[in-house]
């Protein structure tokens, strides 16, 4: 990655001008490249990493699950017919196609358990393709993109030191 | 008298009692460390956590682990291309802070004088005094970027001058220098045959060129104290472990000292330091990215709101001047600290001459300094309105 979208990866709200300080390049530049970046494709889009759980309290019954979905390929078109039609649902939030003993790994958000029971058994497992599905429901998570998700208190350096 | 004489001459801190001001001070943005502000890579730490449950807390041969020593002579020889025999010429220290105080006293007979570079580092001068030796200033300034030159050294030179010690990059100005630059001062070094302790633990942090070990330039290998240490690349500052190079006469001599004062280093730093140096060159390429970015910044940041800085070619110090504000260093680092919240450290901590500097450390977050350069800013402003309302 070059150093502007290293940056930005770490963090969207630098601006133009303050990458331009760090580079030691012109501002103008900077926007320029930040535009053909978002022209092809290269930056997808903005988005913020908000701690659901903290969202939703501790109270809350909300649910994710880990699915392993086995599917027969089909002529021509492999697996991505039948990966299209599952993560066109919005109740997934990842889906990849993945080597060993199944093909698909899906990840399912839901309200509760029984939001993602009723996909998994009346959407998913019914969809004509997948031979079998195996749920796995989350109980913890540690970390999360790259993110350890527990505040890590590293031992504090002094103020100020020579 | 209970104190020694030695000890009661040695100049007392001006700096500590600010130190103590801040310490007690609540919601600082802190500018003003003088240690990375990563924690030390995981592996790293892993290592040392199981080099723990293994039971490794024993003494360790005088010199260091075997181990680390050849792993230190490798990284010489793939980094640099220079190697030295790790049984005679490799001494394994407790930070390049007791480095320092070895090569002093071991080389140092009462009256001898060292060529300290103004401004330094702030354990030279005292270090040099508790070995006896005598302190001789190399003025460097602004306008040539702090460099030492040869004519520098040149003019200072005097009778009884036997050493001189130089840090780059350098804490506090972050000055490093090219080969060429190397060259003609080494030169000067071999003329007035000076041992040279050159003092390089910054040397993974140099940005705009590649970094030249003194110990490599053609006649200085033996004339040259190399201390080097894991504390800035590594971000290993807690773990105090550092190493000389050098002839075997004068490490066999630094050795003494140390086998009767220290013993070893402690082995689980010397432990989690051979995991560092095997693996942790992918670290210190991700935190010098960073800390490139930051210096350009604040150096950036620094001219647009007023405060004349040089652009430093390492560390992750920027010394800039407040020469515009007329104020001195100290005044203007408690005013800032008492109406701004923003810690830094005065330039008279570092060297006589240099009242009219601050050392800003931009190993702090992206945010942080962003905040911290608003708040010097508006202090900056207020300043100037207040000397035009008192007028």
């Amino acid at each position: 990655m070059d150093d502007i979208l290293e940056i930005l990866a770490n963090d969207a709200r630098v601006t133009p001008e303050e990458i331009a300080k760090m580079t030691r390049k012109k501002a103008g530049e900077i926007k320029k490249t930040i535009k053909e970046y978002e022209e092809n494709g290269t930056i997808v889009k903005y988005k913020t990493i908000i701690d659901l759980d903290k969202v939703r309290g501790e109270n809350s019954s909300f649910v994710r699950a880990l699915i392993e979905v086995s599917i027969t390929p089909q002529k021509d078109v492999g697996f991505d017919n039948v990966a299209e039609r599952i993560y066109s649902f919005p109740e997934v939030t990842s889906c990849y196609l993945v080597s060993g003993a199944y093909d698909l790994l899906v990840t399912v958000e839901g309200k509760n358990i029984h939001t993602v029971s009723n996909f998994v058994a009346s959407k998913l497992s019914s969809m004509e393709g997948v031979r079998r599905t195996s749920t796995h429901f989350l109980l913890k998570k540690y970390k999360e993109d790259g993110q350890i998700l527990k505040k890590v208190s590293h031992g504090k350096r002094l103020a100020i030191s020579i | 008298m209970r104190i020694s004489k030695r000890v009661e001459q040695m100049a007392p801190s001006g700096i500590r009692a600010f130190f103590d001001l801040v310490l007690g001070m609540k919601d600082v943005i802190s500018l003003g460390v003088g240690e990375p502000d990563f924690v030390t890579p995981w592996h790293i730490r892993e290592k040392a956590i199981s080099s723990l449950e293994k039971g490794y807390t024993s003494y360790t041969s005088n010199k260091g682990m075997p181990e680390l020593r050849q792993e230190i002579n490798k990284f010489l020889g793939e980094r640099y291309g220079i190697a030295y025999d790790i049984n005679e010429e490799i001494l394994v220290t407790v930070g390049v802070s007791e480095g320092l105080d070895l090569a002093f006293r071991a080389i140092l007979d009462p009256g001898d004088k060292v060529l300290v570079p103004d401004p330094n580092y702030v354990s030279y001068g005292p270090t040099v005094e508790l070995a006896g030796g005598e302190v001789v200033q190399l003025p460097t300034n602004i306008k040539t970027g702090f460099k030492i030159t040869p004519e520098v050294i040149e003019e200072s030179m005097c009778e009884g001058v036997k050493a001189i010690i130089i840090n780059y990059p350098c804490n506090p100005t972050g000055t490093s220098y090219t080969k060429k630059e190397l060259r003609e001062i080494a030169r000067a070094i071999i003329k007035h045959d000076l041992i040279l302790i050159s003092d390089e633990v910054y040397d993974e942090l140099t940005y705009d060129f590649e970094h030249t070990p003194f110990a490599t330039l053609k006649g200085m290998k033996e004339r040259t104290i190399y201390l080097n240490g894991f504390s800035k690349s590594y971000a290993m500052t807690g773990f105090r472990l550092g190493w000389a190079a050098g002839p075997a006469d004068i490490i066999a001599g630094m050795t003494k000292i140390h086998q009767y004062t220290m013993l070893c280093a402690p082995i689980i730093s010397q432990i989690a330091a051979i995991e560092a140096l095997k693996t942790g060159f992918k670290d210190i390429a991700m935190m010098k990215r960073e800390y490139l970015r930051r210096r350009n910044y604040m150096v950036g940041a620094l001219n647009d709101i007023g405060l004349s800085c040089h652009m430093p070619q390492g560390a992750f110090y920027v010394f800039p001047s407040i020469k515009s504000t007329g104020m001195k260093s100290m005044d203007f680092a408690k005013d800032l600290l008492n109406k701004k919240k923003v810690a830094l450290v005065p330039g008279s901590a570092f060297g006589k001459d240099l009242d009219d500097h601050i050392r800003i450390s931009y190993a702090s977050s992206y945010d942080n300094l962003k905040e911290a350069i608003a708040r010097i800013d508006e202090y900056l402003k207020e300043l100037k309105h207040g000397k035009k309302a008192r007028r």
